[in-house]
């Protein structure tokens, strides 16, 4: 029972780059919510990397190139939306900050950052959860990405969005705000430290008996996912909106 | 003390594999992170707390000479002295001559991190200074010859067990069972001390402009001994340390134990101000404040002010993942955990220090937690930035990251290597992840790569004719 799309607006989906190559299944999951709601989406082309991995690795001027080819790209849509908090956080706090001494850019940064959203949220305050109607029944952890917490503050949105499907049943987990220890490059840079963080999390998410692990950002999905099934743990991973859109029923992430 | 940032993954990988560490971290995270937590939630008004006293601080350092100077005029008027240290080696040379001039032989001291920046302690025992540390945590490292690994709980990083086996067998007698038992054993050691220290050296929390009062805040009430039996106390500080009034002092207070170990307020907050007065039963014959910059004054000027709010309360590290793995020993100069990670490549070099805030996650509770809000992340970030500009990252992180941006500047070509890329990794896939790359291997490591399908988001969605 879809609105006609369109009526609500024009979204452009950003598509991560994470989400684009490993898991195209959650933009497509975002789509169908976003348009069964009325929402006309586009994703641009020409969009490539938020430019996140340069600025938290160091390279300033490189966050910089890419923050403007990301707002030339999406600003002239009524809203961005982005899976994954953390993407997202660059967009809205680091191209503002990144291009406060630019007079040609600050503008557009603060602009485009203004209309930006983190998905679960734009669903939760903007769309409404009245167009979701999925079954998902099963025992499910919800695991809080750290940039999508503390820069974003989203912890009630997919808890919000998840009470609405079908035979769920949300567990939660001990130390929810603690870290999972992906990190980005720190994941690859310091394998040890990460890989000691991902086990602490994943007893963690283990302890509360779910069969499944939901989150908002893909990089954490992986990570942890990835700790799953090297350790053989009979649990499977999902982006929420997977879940919510009625598309989890395919194997769960790092699973065939 | 000697700087062994260089050595930071061998000792966090060495780190994550001894038990003790690992039991001794598990008990004090449980501890510090619930206490703080409850001690907060009985202030209702702790965020208003933190917002002023970040806005406080910030207009402290931007008039911080003034506030220096007019703390040094009220010292003098009250029979004390100031002496500045541009750096370490002033530093040590300003406490050594004072104590040479005291005819010391036996230097009692209190918890200072100041001091163990400046290297004192080192420095005094080469001049024949037979160095008391009469902090608990303290005197368990030195008995162990080891730097503390906290700023505020220096053994941290030691159970029960180890402390007992170590004061067996430095004052005799069967190993203790209880930490009561061990207690009453280091304060009998340490009584016999303090009575014939010459001089006291301690730290200080505040300095307080309008008064000329130094301030610290102890459990154990050692720095109170240390400063009133000596013949002469001499107070290090940061320059940093300074406040204006009392009432700036007690609005820091508030934040500072809540934050630090979870308590209302520490067992004692000691002011002392000036040296014994006629009438005054006991106290020094001599009192002295040495204010350090040590690069202080330069971090004034530009993104590293923030840093310089810092009440050293331990919050960041005591809430930080990485620290709580690893412990203090690992970031291997002074100031571990993420207020370290930003200090430190300031104190001893971006290089030297490297990997520090490089460890890091960027997840943000540190500075969620901080009471003065230091905006820990954005700091660990702009060392790596820093160190960007100074070519520090690895030669084949840089050609890569620099590989990277002429891709992603191109999107035919970041798409073009990400469907190849998709498609190879698709390939490799078993069951839908891969066990093992080569090139890989700091994933794979530690954990499976989960496997793509085969092709990206984008290619679907286009090919699908969706935005046609």
């Amino acid at each position: 029972m879809s609105s006609p799309p369109g009526r609500a607006g024009t979204v452009g989906l950003f598509a991560t780059c994470l989400m684009n190559a490993m898991r195209p299944n959650i933009g497509f999951a975002a789509a169908r919510l976003l348009e069964d709601a009325g929402w006309r989406v586009e994703v641009p082309r020409e969009q490539t990397c938020c430019g996140q991995p340069a600025y938290n690795g160091g390279d300033e001027d490189a966050a910089r190139a890419l923050a403007r080819r990301t707002i030339a790209q999406f600003e002239a849509f009524d809203a961005l939306v982005a899976p994954s908090g953390s993407c997202l956080a660059t967009l809205k706090y680091d191209y503002p900050r990144l291009l406060r001494d630019d007079p040609l850019w600050a503008g557009r940064a603060q602009a485009l950052a203004d209309k930006s959203w983190e998905l679960l949220t734009f669903l939760h305050e903007r769309v409404g959860a009245e167009h979701i109607r999925s079954r998902f029944p099963h025992r499910v952890t919800y695991h809080d990405s750290c940039s999508g917490l503390r820069q974003l503050g989203i912890r009630e949105a997919p808890r919000a969005l998840l009470a609405r499907v079908e035979g769920l049943k949300l567990v939660e987990a001990e130390e929810r705000e603690v870290c999972c220890g992906f990190g980005g490059t720190f994941s690859v840079k310091y394998p040890a430290l990460s890989e000691r963080l991902a086990e602490n999390k994943v007893q963690r998410l283990l302890a509360t008996r779910a069969e499944v692990v939901l989150g908002g950002d893909l990089g954490c999905l992986l990570h942890l996912a990835g700790r799953l099934t090297r350790i053989c743990a009979p649990v499977r991973v999902y982006h929420t909106v997977e879940v919510l859109a009625g598309l989890a029923d395919g194997p769960g992430i790092g699973q065939a | 003390m000697q700087i062994r940032t260089r050595e930071f993954v061998p000792r966090a990988t060495f780190a994550l594999h001894d038990p003790n560490l690992q039991r001794a971290l598990a008990k004090a995270a449980d501890g510090f992170i619930g206490k703080r937590a409850k001690a907060i939630a009985e202030v209702p008004e702790f965020e208003a707390l933190r917002e002023a006293a970040s806005a406080r601080k910030d207009e402290i350092l931007s008039e911080l000479d003034l506030w220096l100077e007019r703390f040094e005029a009220r010292v003098r008027a009250v029979g004390g002295q100031v002496h500045w240290a541009r750096d370490a080696e002033e530093a040590r040379a300003i406490v050594l001559a004072l104590c040479r001039r005291a005819g010391a032989r036996t230097v009692a001291k209190g918890k200072s991190m100041v001091s163990e920046e400046i290297g004192l302690n080192e420095a005094l025992a080469a001049d024949g200074l037979e160095v008391i540390e009469t902090d608990l945590g303290e005197y368990i490292v030195q008995l162990a010859k080891e730097p503390p690994s906290h700023i505020i709980a220096p053994a941290v990083h030691k159970t029960k067990e180890q402390v007992a086996e170590l004061f067996a067998e430095h004052h005799g007698g069967p190993p203790k069972t209880t930490v009561p038992e061990l207690v009453t054993e280091a304060r009998l050691q340490l009584r016999r001390k303090f009575f014939r220290t010459d001089v006291g050296i301690t730290g200080a929390n505040f300095l307080i402009a309008e008064t000329g009062a130094s301030v610290i805040v102890t459990n154990e009430g050692n720095g109170d001994l240390t400063q009133s039996l000596a013949r002469v106390h001499i107070v290090t500080a940061g320059i940093e340390k300074v406040v204006p009034t009392l009432e700036d002092a007690t609005l820091f207070l508030r934040l500072l134990a809540r934050s630090a170990t979870g308590q209302d307020s520490e067992t004692y907050t000691t002011y002392s101000m000036g040296p014994r007065r006629a009438d005054d039963p006991d106290g020094p014959q001599e009192y002295h404040v040495v204010l350090v910059d040590n690069g202080r004054s330069r971090m004034l000027g530009g993104p590293w002010r923030p840093m310089l709010r810092c009440i050293r309360c331990g919050a960041c590290m005591n809430h930080c993942p990485v620290y709580g793995a690893i412990g203090g020993h690992a970031y291997g100069w002074v100031y571990p955990g993420p207020m370290g990670s930003v200090l430190t490549p300031l104190f001893v070099g971006l290089d030297t220090a490297y990997d520090l805030p490089n460890a890091c996650t960027l997840n943000g509770r540190c500075g969620e937690v901080c009471p003065v809000k230091i905006p820990l992340p954005d700091l660990i970030r702009e060392v790596r930035h820093a160190q960007q500009r100074d070519g520090l990252h690895p030669p084949a992180e840089q050609r890569a990251k620099a590989l990277w941006r002429r891709a992603a500047e191109r999107p035919a070509l970041y798409h073009g290597l990400e469907r190849l890329a998709v498609r190879l990794l698709a390939t490799l896939g078993r069951k839908g992840r891969i066990r093992r790359m080569a090139g890989l291997h700091a994933w794979t490591d530690a954990r499976d790569l989960p496997a793509p399908s085969g092709r990206t988001f984008l290619e679907l969605w286009h090919a699908k004719g969706r935005d046609e």
